[in-house]
């Protein structure tokens, strides 16, 4: 039993396989409860009641939810592209739960710990505009295809301020390691030779010293999601439903998920990036060197990720929807030189402090 | 040997010749594939499409995001309402206006009994005349409340859509107190109206009257009126200029909208509209952000209407006295032979009017709804005919949509405002 335990703590393989059972399962999971967040917080903002019937406060709803997928016809029209068609719905999901291996959810907690993680986090994240252009592609529907095309368009406009932006972030850190961009947002920041302690550690965080690009990830990161005010891949009312229009069942469910996945995985990123990921003004330092500490250290962290995603969702049900050429005119002709600007000035003051 | 087709089946590949003879007719109007000369891409909006609102249909040729063509076509929601009407009678015609346009049936009611009792001169009571115009203009704010909505889920704030149901929601349930019916209400009758109002009814609207223009600034306003992306998307968007306004026979908020100040209320008064102080709000540039903008003043506006007119409810009977056109009070028909005809008449012949035509036009949330009775004498119309705005307003369609972005096409269709039942009849 000793040895078991041993194994599963102390090896490497074993450890892995620990985190991938917990980080695997915990994401859908953190999913089922985000599409009941997001429900329960348009009915709140919205003067309704949103789900409340299936379970405690209609928690359960999600897996009722999945229930009917699951026992839904599985459609495959005649007229599609057989294997792209199904290869897009796992497309979908798979980058998104790649990224989220990456994302140290406390200290030495990463599935995947990766020297250039965030370049691998970036770089899996963008295999996920095959999901859209495939599934739009293959659908051989003309609604669909215009949501493929947009999206595809969206996505790699999007993706270059996303990649600019939190390069700001590693000219101040100095590294690419993101469980060293943790540590360095909580390891002592000094003004006026006075380093700083308790809640005033706030100041350490990478969102005081990039503001700028924290903004615009975030942006970035609506639009890299399709959430509104950037959902024109499957702008309801114009689209019907983009470029998931033809899928069924669990097709449709995958992709589903995947974008719940995908809000969860850029969530963190930007808990981790910008807001001092596990770390918590020292209070992540309780119960040195137990399991205990990790874990307060993975709750520190899913609170800051809700914060993050409630921000997601809370501006999905205020705002209204971009047109396809205001969406690249503020991509191209705002964002990109806003964030090279600010890059640049990063990197003078980061050169001149040096 | 040659496979056998299928009894029944239907050749796959049409002749050129076939084709166009099914667009003659309306049928394919080419809605297949991509036009093989320009590339453009033809895609078929509707009739089941969440923006189309209702059923229209729409053949869009696109090439990339932009229309170069939109051919509406029309005609999905025909039930054939004129020919109804000379078949029903006047009395059983006024259930089946409250489905033209069923976002404010009441109004509906209101035009279609004015306009039959227009032809023979009939003067309702006053307190019949009040009640009316409340209701008329209550009918206003609904279909006004659900526009809006609309207009601001498909561009995409599905929020305030659900803003405008919850006050939409109180207007229901002063309808279902007057009449029993939320929705489809058939209220008033040749003569009068169908039932007085319930005990509480005025008090109760006064109060939602006096608080709407707060919540609908709070609510709607707040969120739309200069939210950036809101306004981007309608400023320019869907332009109609005032002359192409006027040539396509455009009439109400879209009309006005484009700079034309024309409301019936204000240019052939009826219901008594002349007594009452109210402005009529007029756009500048006929985009979609000046029609929104219009919609929301004249809420406003029909709130201050609805408080004029409940402090001025007379008392008095509903329906005319004349009981050869409206009905007689149930308790005098149990006891006294003359009613009981009457009600039997009423009832099984309609009422009696005199022969004679008249054309008669309200002005509805939508525009002009106007109704070109011809009566002969007996219970039922000769010719019921049936000018509905919505109909006229999207004849404007092709023009409108030339040029615009894919995502233009479904802001200017709910800047429109128009509704299938109405269009279609």
């Amino acid at each position: 039993m000793d040895g078991v335990m041993n194994w599963l703590t102390q090896d490497r393989v074993g450890s892995a396989l620990v985190k991938v059972l917990l980080v695997g399962n915990v994401a859908p999971m953190l999913v089922a409860f985000l599409v009941w967040l997001e429900r329960r917080v348009a009915a709140w903002a919205q003067d309704r009641m949103g789900p409340n019937r299936v379970g405690p406060f209609g928690l359960l709803q999600s897996f009722a939810d999945l229930i009917k997928f699951l026992l839904k016809e599985d459609v495959l029209p005649g007229h599609v592209n057989k294997a792209m068609y199904l290869v897009a719905p796992c497309l979908a999901v798979i980058p998104p739960l790649v990224v989220l291996a990456l994302v140290p959810f406390a200290d030495r907690f990463a599935i995947a710990d990766v020297d250039t993680g965030i370049l691998a986090a970036f770089a899996f994240s963008g295999i996920g505009v095959y999901a859209i252009a495939l599934g739009g592609w293959a659908s051989n529907s003309k609604y669909a295809l215009i949501g493929a095309v947009r999206a595809s368009a969206q996505l790699i406009s999007y993706e270059i301020c996303l990649g600019l932006a939190a390069l700001g972030v590693f000219i101040v850190a100095g590294t690419l390691r993101l469980e060293d961009v943790v540590k360095m947002q909580a390891d002592g920041f000094t003004i006026h030779g006075e380093t700083l302690h308790g809640i005033s550690k706030f100041f350490d965080w990478n969102i005081v010293k990039q503001p700028i690009g924290a903004i615009i990830f975030l942006i970035a990161a609506f639009a890299e999601t399709n959430r509104t005010p950037f959902d024109l891949p499957e702008a309801e009312s114009e689209l019907a439903a983009g470029y998931h229009t033809e899928f069924s069942s669990m097709k449709f469910a995958l992709f589903f998920l995947g974008e719940y996945v995908a809000i969860v995985a850029m969530s963190s990123l930007f808990t981790t990036l910008y807001l001092g990921g596990w770390t918590l003004f020292g209070v992540e330092n309780a119960f040195e060197g137990t399991t205990a500490q990790t874990l307060l250290q993975i709750l520190i962290f899913l609170a800051k990720t809700m914060c993050v995603i409630f921000t997601f969702i809370w501006v999905r049900w205020t705002v209204p929807r971009f047109r396809y050429d205001q969406l690249m005119d503020l991509g191209w002709k705002r964002l990109m030189p806003a964030t090279l600007a600010w890059l640049a000035a990063t990197a003078c003051v980061v050169a001149f402090l040096k | 040997m040659t496979p056998v087709p299928p009894e029944g089946s239907v050749p796959v590949a049409a002749s050129p010749a076939a084709l166009a003879a099914a667009s003659a007719h309306g049928h394919g109007l080419g809605a297949e594939g991509f036009d093989p000369e320009s590339g453009h891409m033809i895609l078929n909006m509707g009739p089941s499409h969440p923006s189309t609102h209702g059923v229209l249909r729409i053949v869009l040729e696109m090439d990339g995001e932009r229309i170069v063509r939109a051919t509406p076509d029309i005609g999905y929601l025909h039930r054939g309402m004129e020919k109804i009407a000379e078949a029903y009678g006047y009395n059983k015609f006024i259930p089946y206006t409250d489905r033209f346009d069923y976002l404010a049936p009441v109004a509906n009611n209101v035009g279609v009994a004015m306009a039959i009792e227009s032809v023979v001169g009939i003067e309702v009571p006053p307190r019949a005349r009040s009640l009316r115009l409340s209701c008329a203009e209550l009918g206003r704010l609904h279909s006004h409340l659900l526009g809006l909505g609309c207009f601001a889920m498909d561009v995409g704030a599905l929020t305030v859509f659900l803003y405008c149901f919850r006050e939409r929601e109180s207007i229901y349930d002063f309808m279902e107190a007057l009449t029993g019916a939320r929705f489809t209400v058939s209220w008033t009758r040749v003569g009068g109206c169908a039932r007085d109002v319930p005990p509480g009814w005025i008090e109760g609207v006064r109060r939602f009257v006096q608080g709407l223009p707060g919540r609908v600034e709070r609510d709607v306003e707040k969120m739309l009126t200069t939210n950036r992306i809101f306004v981007d998307r309608l400023k320019g968007v869907g332009v109609i200029p005032k002359d192409v306004a006027l040539s396509y026979g455009l009439t109400g908020p879209v009309l006005r909208a484009s700079g034309v100040e024309w409301d019936l209320r204000k240019e052939r008064p009826y219901l008594g509209y002349e007594e009452y102080d109210f402005d009529v709000p007029v756009g500048e540039h006929g985009d979609a952000y000046d029609r929104y903008l219009v919609r929301i003043e004249e809420m406003k506006q029909s709130c201050k209407i609805i408080l004029q007119a409940l402090d001025r409810i007379p008392e008095g009977p509903i329906t005319v006295e004349d009981h050869k056109i409206s009905l007689p009070v149930k308790r005098s028909v149990l006891t006294n032979m003359e009613q009981l005809i009457h009600q039997f008449m009423v009832v099984t012949e309609g009422p009696e009017l005199a022969a004679g035509e008249r054309y008669f036009g309200i002005e509805n949330p939508k525009g002009e709804l106007g109704f070109y009775v011809v009566t002969d004498g007996t219970g039922k119309p000769m010719r019921l005919r049936v000018r509905g705005p919505s109909f006229v307003t999207l004849s404007c369609l092709p023009h409108v949509l030339k040029g615009a972005m894919f995502a233009d096409v479904v802001a200017t269709l709910a800047s429109l405002d128009f509704v299938m039942g109405e269009c279609d009849r």
